[in-house]
């Protein structure tokens, strides 16, 4: 088993500014960047009205069936969805198979455009992730986690 | 595999429900969504169907408080018990963190709990995992019922290594809880020693 996922706040700064930047290029209603087991990592827009909690982890369940059957048709992973809708469309990515990014939008937008700016974020973002990962390796024994005692733990279930 | 935000000051961790087809996992779920209090909690997802019967998974995101400022989030996932299922359920366990194991104690699924034991550490395998160095609990469900395996025999069959193990009737909530905490515990412990601390 390896190591724990891990986001600084630096990398978070910069991750969540590719994902504005996303909304505002492509004419989207909100942008998410979920993690690749349904983890909400950064949002965008108009987020305010959607249950992101529930869209990242069915999200995630979604993009696994999705490489289940990559799989099974010996394909290599579908790296785009597109779910369309009566008034909301969703483009979905992977990145860098690290992260899973989800643009919204309406008719303001097209898929062309979703399509293309996306590609751009995918880059800036797996680059990102990569930076995330070498500070995590190099960190490696400094985490919040060796500070966690038993007293802790055991605070937590108290009733 | 648990996510740990620096920024946001919090720590993720995916705890999977598995086990054979009626055994309890989504009323374990059920339960404890019915019993949180509504902050500490986020919407309960089942993707069952039409007979109410697990098709993917059920998922509810749980905090459980805060841990040197850092707030505690656990996700629930079942998994689908038929084992038509078996795809779905390789799925689910990608990332996991811990797994509760619910063992249904009527006699007659005997065979099914120990079907299902076999699946879960063959499907761990192919992700990667051990069972026998996973956070991991077992849960010996509908304890009411007739017509039942002693725990003993259920220990016998279901647990050679010893694991935590908890009698429940999850209709009513008996041993929800306990067997939660114990996973969770299970997992923040082991977490902390994967750190080296």
């Amino acid at each position: 088993m390896t190591g724990p996922d891990v986001m600084f706040p630096e990398e978070q700064r910069q991750i969540s500014a590719v994902c504005q930047r996303l909304h505002r290029d492509a004419n989207a209603k909100a942008v998410l960047l979920i993690g690749r087991d349904g983890q909400p990592i950064a949002e965008a827009g108009e987020v305010g009205e959607i249950d992101v909690t529930s869209l990242s982890s069915l999200t995630a369940g979604n993009v696994a069936a999705t490489g289940g059957i990559s799989k099974i048709l010996r394909e290599k992973d579908f790296t785009s969805q597109f779910h369309e809708g009566e008034k909301t469309h969703v483009h979905i990515t992977l990145v860098a198979g690290r992260a899973i990014l989800v643009v919204l939008f309406d008719e303001r937008s097209s898929l062309g455009l979703v399509r293309l700016r996306v590609r751009k974020a995918t880059g800036e973002l797996a680059r990102l992730f990569e930076q995330v990962a070498k500070k995590a390796a190099a960190s490696t024994g400094h985490s919040i986690l060796n500070e966690i005692t038993d007293a802790d733990i055991d605070k937590l279930f108290n009733d | 595999m648990s996510f740990i935000n620096y920024s946001s000051r919090e720590i993720n961790c995916k705890l999977v429900y598995y086990g054979p087809g009626l055994g309890g996992k989504t009323t374990n779920l059920q339960f404890i969504y019915a019993k949180t209090s509504p902050e500490a909690k986020g919407k309960m997802i089942s993707l069952a169907t039409e007979t109410e019967r697990t098709l993917f998974f059920d998922f509810l995101p749980l905090s459980l408080g805060e841990i040197r400022g850092f707030k505690t989030r656990f996700h629930l996932y079942t998994v689908p018990g038929q084992v038509f299922y078996d795809a779905s359920r390789k799925l689910i366990l990608k990332g996991v963190d811990g797994v509760v194991f619910v063992a249904d104690s009527q006699i007659e699924r005997m065979e099914a709990n120990i079907e299902s034991m076999e699946n879960l550490r063959q499907n761990l395998a192919e992700q990667g995992y051990n069972l026998d160095k996973l956070p991991f609990v077992i849960q010996y469900n509908k304890r009411d019922l007739p017509n039942i395996a002693t725990v003993a025999e259920l220990h016998d069959a279901l647990n050679p290594n010893n694991v935590p193990e908890f009698e429940a009737r999850a209709t009513t909530g008996v041993g929800v809880f306990e067997t939660l905490k114990a996973i969770a515990k299970a997992v923040l412990t082991e977490l902390r020693r994967g750190s080296g601390g």
